[in-house]
C-alpha cells in the first residue's frame, strides 16, 4: 500500500533539499553556494522647515483621527515616457481600490492632493541632499530634472512621486570592501497608511511631501552581514551632516535580494538595520526554494503552456462545514470555489521560508491583488487538514481529480472579486514554472516576508512637465563642497586609534557623536578613549533607561565635563550625574551634585576610615580573605569616594593597608 | 525630408553633439569633470538653455549634463522611443445610444511634447478605448478631430465650425454629442455654442480635464465617462459643461453653458455655475437633476444653427483711476462693441464719461457687466449708474462678462442696428440672464450639493 502523503514531512524534506540553515549557522560557503546577492535603497528624511514642493511645514505629524477633511481618488495606469505601461501599475489597477486621504489643514495644502501644481523645489533640502551626494562620492549631475515616478498604490494622491537624481556612480567603504552606489535622488515622502481592508485603503497626508533622499547601491553585498554594515555606513554618513531627521520612520530602507538564477526582490520599509541579516538570509533561501519548485514542475510538465488549472463553484450546502472561516464566508454571502492545480501535489507544502510554504505565496497574493482578507483559502496540503476525505469525494464528483498528483485550493470571496482571485491563483502558479517573480515584499520582525506588489521597473518614470530643470553650476557645487563634514570612514579610524571599544561605534556614529568627543578631549584634559567609552556605554545606557527631556542635547556633555574638570572632581562622577542631566537638562550642575548627595572630601579624609573598617571586618569574624576584605571596605567607602577620588586608587590603597 | 537628429538642441549643446556624432535617442557615454554619465540622449525643450544635454539613465530617471564639464562622449547605440497610447477598436454594442465625440485638443487626452516640454493632445476612439475601456459600456462611440488647439487658442472661427459640425451630426440622428476641450476657455465655448446651436434636440456636452491624462490621478477618465453618460442618456438637451463636482473622484456636475465659469486655476472642481444652481449631478450610475426646468430631449432634428461672429468686439475691465484714453483707443481701433466690466452694481468713474459719449456717437455698442461675478447690474441705485445709462451703456442683468462678450460678438455678426442689438442682447437664449436668483445659487458649495443644502437649511448663512 502506498504511504499517505504527509505535508509536514514534505515541508521538512524540501527544506533540507534547499539546504536551508538558520542564519547563525550559515557560513560564507552557504551564501556562495546559492549565490547570495544584495543591495540597498536607503531613505532618509532631511531636516528642513518646509516640505519639498510646497510651503507646508515639514515634520508636523498627526494621529490617525486628527483630520479636517477626506478626499477620494482612484488611480489609473498611464504610459511611461517611452510609451510602456508599468507592471505594478496594471496590478494596482486590477485591485480596484477606493483610496481615501485624510487631510489636516496644518500639515497639508492643495498641493498634496494634486490640486495645485508644484512650487519651486525647496533649496534648503536640495543643498542638504547635494552635500550628502558629495559625501557619497557621487558624480553630481549638471542639471536636475524632476521626474514623476508612478505609484498606483495610492501612497501619493497624484499617483506619482516627484523625484530627481542628484548624482550617479558613487562609493561607500565597509570594513572589507567598497560598495558601489548607483545613484542618489531627492524625492517627496509618501503618505502614511492608516488601514487597508478589502477595497478600502486609507492614508494620512501629514508626512506626504517631506523632503527625503534615497541612496541606491549596486548588489555588491555577498552575505547578510555586509548588507547591514553597508546600511549602517550610509545611515551614519547621512547623520554626519547633522541636517537629517532622526526618530521613528525618519530613516528606512528597502533591501534588494536575489540568489543565483533568482530575481530581484525588494523587501520594503525595513525600519531597523538589525533586521536586515535575517530578512536577506531568508529571502535568498526563499528564492532558492522557488527555483527547486521550478525544477520540479519542469520535470512534471513539458512546458508551462501545457499546464492549465481548472475550477468550479461549490455549493456550501453540499458539505458539512466545520471550518470557521468558511462558515463565516457562507454567512457573508461570499462565493466558494475549488481550484484544481494539476501536478501540484507536494508543491503547496514545499518549503519557502521558516514556517511558510508555497501556498502562502498564493494566499498573500489573494489578499493584495484580489483584496480578499485572510484567511481566504484552504488547500489539500495543510498540516491540519480541513478538506477531508468526504469533501474530496464530493469535489471529485463535480470535478475529476487525480489525488495522486493534483492539489486543490478552496477559496471564498465576494462575487465581484472571484474573477481577479482566479486570475491571481493561475498567474502565481504559472510563475512557479519560471522561478522567482520580481516583486516587492513586506517585512516582519521575525525575518519573514509577504508579497506586497509587483516590482516596478523603469517604465514608471515620466518627466515632470510642471517644473523646469535646475542647473547646478561648478561654482555652486564647489561652495557646497567646502562645508562638508568629516568622512565616516575617517570617523571609524579615529575611534579605532583612540581604542574606544568596537561595540560602541554603532551608537556613537548613529548619533554623530565623534564631534562631541573631539570637542571634550580637545578643550579639556580627558582621553578620547575615556570619553568615547563613556558616551558609547554610559550615555547609551542612560538613553535606554531614562526618559529624555525635550531640551536635552549632546553638547551638554561638554559642559558637564568642563564643570567636573573645573571643580577638580574625579571624572567617574559623570556616570552618576548623567541620568539627572538627561532628565533635567536645565538644572545647574551644583544642584545635580546635591541631588546625587555628593559631599566634598579629600583622599586623606576618606582613607582615614580604613583602619577602623579593617578592625570592624576582623571583629565581625568575616571570611578571612584579602580580596573579600578589600571589596567590603571599598564598598563601605564607595559613596564618599565617588567624585572625590578614583575608585581604583581607593581599592589599591585599601589593599596596601590590609596586612 | 530629413529627420531632425538633434531635436530641440541649439548653441553649445548642439555643437557638442555634432562634434562627437551623438544623436537624440542615441545611447551616450559621456566623460565629464564630474565623472561619467551614461544613458539615452533625450530631446530638449526649446525654451531650455543650450548648456545641458539631457540623458535618460538606466534607472529611468532623467539627468542633465553640463556641456562645460564634458571631456568626451561617444554613441554606443541607438533606440528611438515609440510613444503611442495602445489602440483598440472601439466595440459596437447593439441598443446602446450613439455618441459623437469631437476633439478640439486640450488635456482630455494628451501626451508629452518634447518641443515645449509640456503636454500635447492625442486623440482617437481607439486610443480613448485603450485608455478608458469603460466607455464601451456607456455608448457606441464615433470620434472626429475637428481641430487640435489648446483651449486658449480656441476662437470664433472654431466656434462656428463646431456649431456646423454639431448641426450635421444632429441631422444624421446622433443621440448625443461630447466635445473634448481644454479647460481654460471651456465656458466661452459653452456660451458660443448655446447661441449658435439653438433648439437642440440632444445633449451637447463639453468636457475637459484639470489634470492631464498622463498622470494616474487624472480626472480625464471619470470626466469622460460622465460626459458620455450625459450625452447618451441625459434628458437635458442643452449645451452643458461636465466636470468634477468635488475634488474627490465621486461625482460630476452638469453646468449650463451660459452660466458656468472656471473659478480656480488648478483645482479639479474648478467649474461653478454662477448665479444659479448646476443643472444636475452625475455619477457613473445615475443622473440626478438639481434644476427642475430644462430643455428636454426630443426625437426631431429641428436644431437651428446660427454660426455668426463679429471679431471687433472687446472687453474693458475697469479699475480705479482708469483714464479715458483706453476707451478712446478701442474706439479708434474700430471696435464695434465693448463689454464693460464695472465695479459693484456696475460703475466706472466720471473721467470716462467724455470717452463714453464719444464712443456712443461713433455707434459703438456698450454693455455693462460685473466684476463681482455674482449678482445683477443695477444702475438706478446711484447717480453714476443713471448717468451712464443716459450715455448709452446698457446693463446686462446677471449675464457673466465672458458670456456677454461672446454674445455681443455673435449678435454683431448678425446685425449692427442698435435697437436690434439691444433686443437680442437682452433676450435670453438659455438663461444667460435669469429673472431670479435662487437663494441657494450663491450659497451652494458645488462640491457637496446635498450636504450643503442640508446645512443651509439649518444654519443661517
Amino acid at each position: 500500500m502506498k504511504k499517505a502523503f504527509d505535508p509536514i514531512q514534505n515541508y521538512q524534506e524540501t527544506m533540507k533539499k534547499a539546504g536551508y540553515v538558520p542564519r547563525k549557522e550559515a557560513s560564507q560557503e552557504d551564501y556562495d553556494r546559492i549565490g547570495f546577492m544584495s543591495g540597498l535603497e536607503v531613505h532618509q528624511q532631511l531636516l528642513t522647515k518646509r516640505k519639498l514642493f510646497c510651503h507646508c511645514p515639514a515634520g508636523v505629524l498627526h494621529s490617525d483621527d486628527n483630520y479636517n477633511a477626506e478626499i477620494i481618488r482612484h488611480m489609473r495606469p498611464t504610459l511611461s515616457e517611452l510609451g510602456e505601461y508599468d507592471g505594478t501599475a496594471l496590478m494596482e489597477f486590477k485591485t480596484r481600490k477606493n483610496i481615501t486621504y485624510r487631510i489636516n489643514n496644518e500639515s497639508a495644502c492643495t498641493y498634496e492632493i494634486d490640486d495645485t501644481p508644484p512650487f519651486i523645489i525647496n533649496k534648503e533640502a536640495l543643498e542638504i541632499a547635494l552635500e550628502i551626494s558629495m559625501l557619497s562620492k557621487l558624480n553630481i549631475v549638471g542639471e536636475v530634472h524632476i521626474t514623476r515616478k508612478q505609484y498606483l498604490d495610492g501612497s501619493i494622491p497624484a499617483g506619482f512621486q516627484r523625484t530627481a537624481i542628484l548624482g550617479v556612480e558613487g562609493v561607500v567603504p565597509i570594513s572589507n570592501k567598497d560598495i558601489r552606489l548607483i545613484q542618489l535622488s531627492i524625492e517627496e515622502d509618501s503618505c502614511r497608511e492608516i488601514s487597508d481592508i478589502g477595497h478600502e485603503r486609507v492614508y494620512k497626508t501629514d508626512r506626504l511631501g517631506m523632503p527625503l533622499i534615497e541612496t541606491v547601491t549596486y548588489p555588491d553585498c555577498k552575505n547578510p552581514e555586509e548588507v547591514k554594515e553597508t546600511c549602517d555606513y550610509i545611515r551614519f554618513l547621512n547623520r554626519s551632516t547633522d541636517k537629517v531627521r532622526t526618530g521613528m520612520g525618519a530613516a528606512r530602507q528597502d533591501v534588494n535580494v536575489s540568489c543565483k538564477g533568482g530575481s530581484r526582490v525588494e523587501i520594503k520599509g525595513v525600519a531597523h538595520t538589525k533586521w536586515i541579516p535575517e530578512l536577506t538570509h531568508n529571502e535568498a533561501f526563499r528564492q532558492w526554494s522557488l527555483l527547486l519548485i521550478r525544477e520540479e514542475l519542469n520535470e512534471r510538465f513539458k512546458s508551462k503552456d501545457e499546464w492549465k488549472m481548472d475550477y468550479t463553484r461549490l455549493e456550501y450546502d453540499a458539505f458539512s462545514i466545520t471550518h470557521q472561516p468558511i462558515k463565516l464566508a457562507k454567512a457573508n454571502g461570499e462565493h466558494l470555489y475549488v481550484v484544481k492545480l494539476p501536478g501540484f501535489k507536494g508543491i503547496l507544502s514545499h518549503f519557502t521560508q521558516p514556517e511558510k510554504c508555497f501556498a502562502d505565496e498564493i494566499t498573500d497574493r489573494l489578499k493584495v491583488i484580489a483584496c480578499i482578507e485572510k484567511p481566504n483559502m484552504v488547500h489539500t496540503e495543510l498540516a491540519e487538514p480541513v478538506i477531508t476525505g468526504a469533501d474530496l469525494e464530493i469535489i471529485s464528483s463535480i470535478m475529476i481529480t487525480d489525488q495522486e498528483n493534483d492539489a486543490l485550493v478552496i477559496f471564498w470571496a465576494p462575487e465581484d472579486d472571484v474573477k481577479t482571485a482566479l486570475e491571481t491563483i493561475e498567474e502565481r502558479c504559472q510563475m512557479a514554472f519560471d522561478g522567482v517573480p520580481e516583486e516587492t515584499r513586506k517585512s516582519f520582525e521575525n525575518g519573514t516576508t509577504i508579497f506586497e506588489r509587483v516590482l516596478p521597473g523603469a517604465d514608471r518614470m515620466y518627466p515632470d512637465t510642471d517644473s523646469a530643470p535646475i542647473p547646478l553650476s561648478n561654482e555652486y557645487i564647489d561652495t557646497l563642497g567646502k562645508q562638508l563634514p568629516v568622512d565616516v570612514s575617517e570617523r571609524f579610524k579615529q575611534l579605532r586609534d583612540w581604542k574606544v571599544p568596537t561595540d560602541t561605534y554603532h551608537y556613537i556614529l548613529s548619533k554623530n557623536l565623534v564631534p562631541v568627543i573631539e570637542e571634550i578631549t580637545e578643550s579639556l584634559d580627558y582621553s578620547p578613549k575615556f570619553i568615547g567609552t563613556f558616551i558609547g556605554q554610559t550615555m547609551k545606557y542612560v538613553e535606554g533607561h531614562y526618559s529624555q527631556a525635550a531640551d536635552f542635547n549632546y553638547n551638554l556633555l561638554i559642559s558637564m565635563f568642563r564643570f567636573i574638570q573645573e571643580e577638580h572632581l574625579e571624572k567617574e562622577i559623570a556616570k552618576w550625574m548623567l541620568p539627572h542631566l538627561y532628565e533635567h537638562p536645565n538644572m545647574d550642575f551644583p544642584s545635580i551634585l546635591e541631588t546625587i548627595k555628593f559631599k566634598r572630601s579629600t583622599e586623606d579624609n576618606i582613607m582615614k576610615n580604613v583602619p577602623l573598617l579593617i578592625e570592624k571586618y576582623e571583629k565581625e569574624g568575616r571570611k578571612q580573605c584579602k580580596t573579600a576584605e578589600k571589596d567590603w571596605i571599598s564598598g563601605q567607602l564607595r559613596k564618599q569616594a565617588i567624585g572625590n577620588m578614583n575608585l581604583k586608587t581607593l581599592a589599591n590603597n585599601i589593599e596596601a593597608l590590609i596586612k | 525630408m530629413s529627420e531632425d537628429l538633434f531635436q530641440g538642441y541649439k548653441g553649445e549643446a548642439l555643437e557638442l553633439l555634432k562634434k562627437y556624432h551623438v544623436r537624440v535617442w542615441g545611447h551616450a557615454v559621456i566623460n565629464t569633470t564630474r565623472g561619467q554619465f551614461e544613458g539615452t540622449v533625450l530631446p530638449r525643450s526649446e525654451n531650455d538653455d543650450d548648456k545641458h544635454i539631457v540623458l535618460k539613465i538606466i534607472t529611468g530617471y532623467n539627468v542633465g549634463v553640463d556641456v562645460s564639464t564634458v571631456q568626451d562622449m561617444k554613441e554606443a547605440g541607438f533606440k528611438k522611443a515609440n510613444y503611442a497610447i495602445p489602440e483598440k477598436e472601439f466595440p459596437y454594442t447593439e441598443n446602446l445610444p450613439h455618441v459623437k465625440l469631437f476633439g478640439t485638443g486640450g488635456t482630455i487626452a494628451s501626451r508629452l511634447d518634447y518641443r515645449t516640454g509640456a503636454v500635447i493632445p492625442a486623440f482617437s476612439p481607439g486610443e480613448l478605448y485603450g485608455a478608458v475601456p469603460e466607455l464601451a459600456d456607456i455608448c457606441n462611440l464615433d470620434t472626429e478631430k475637428v481641430f487640435a488647439v489648446f483651449s486658449e487658442n480656441m476662437g470664433p472661427k472654431q466656434y462656428m465650425s463646431l456649431a456646423k459640425a454639431i448641426g450635421k451630426e444632429i441631422e444624421k440622428g446622433i443621440d448625443g454629442i461630447v466635445i473634448g476641450h481644454g479647460t481654460d476657455t471651456l465656458h466661452h465655448t459653452g456660451a458660443a455654442l448655446t447661441f449658435m446651436c439653438q433648439n437642440l434636440p440632444v445633449p451637447v456636452i463639453l468636457v475637459g480635464s484639470q489634470r492631464s491624462s498622463d498622470r494616474p490621478s487624472s480626472d480625464a477618465a471619470l470626466n469622460l465617462m460622465h460626459a458620455m453618460k450625459a450625452a447618451a442618456e441625459s434628458d437635458i438637451a442643452e449645451v452643458q459643461v461636465c466636470m468634477f463636482g468635488p475634488t474627490s473622484d465621486e461625482y460630476g456636475l452638469l453646468h449650463k453653458g451660459t452660466r458656468v465659469r472656471k473659478m480656480h486655476s488648478s483645482y479639479r472642481s474648478t467649474f461653478r455655475t454662477i448665479g444659479d444652481t448646476p443643472l444636475a449631478m452625475i455619477s457613473r450610475t445615475e443622473i440626478t437633476p438639481i434644476k427642475k426646468t430644462y430643455n428636454k430631449r426630443r426625437s426631431d432634428k429641428n436644431v437651428v444653427i446660427k454660426p455668426f461672429f463679429e471679431d471687433k468686439v472687446t472687453m474693458l475691465y475697469y479699475y480705479p483711476g482708469m483714464s479715458a484714453d483706453i476707451l478712446d483707443s478701442m474706439v479708434d481701433m474700430g471696435y464695434k462693441g465693448i463689454i464693460i466690466i464695472g465695479t459693484g452694481l456696475g460703475h466706472v468713474n466720471k473721467e470716462l464719461y467724455p470717452a463714453i459719449e464719444r464712443a456712443q456717437k461713433k455707434g459703438v455698442h456698450m454693455f455693462m457687466t460685473l466684476q463681482t461675478i455674482w449678482g445683477y447690474v443695477q444702475m438706478f441705485v446711484y447717480d453714476t449708474g443713471r448717468d451712464m445709462m443716459a450715455k448709452g451703456i446698457i446693463p446686462l442683468g446677471n449675464m457673466l462678462p465672458e458670456v456677454a462678450f461672446i454674445k455681443l460678438g455673435w449678435v454683431l455678426g448678425q446685425t449692427n442696428d442698435p435697437e436690434e442689438v439691444k433686443k437680442l442682447m437682452l433676450t435670453p437664449i438659455n438663461d444667460e440672464i435669469t429673472e431670479r436668483e435662487p437663494y441657494n445659487g450663491y450659497l451652494v458649495y458645488q462640491g457637496g450639493v446635498p450636504e450643503v443644502e442640508e446645512f443651509i437649511k439649518k444654519v443661517h448663512k
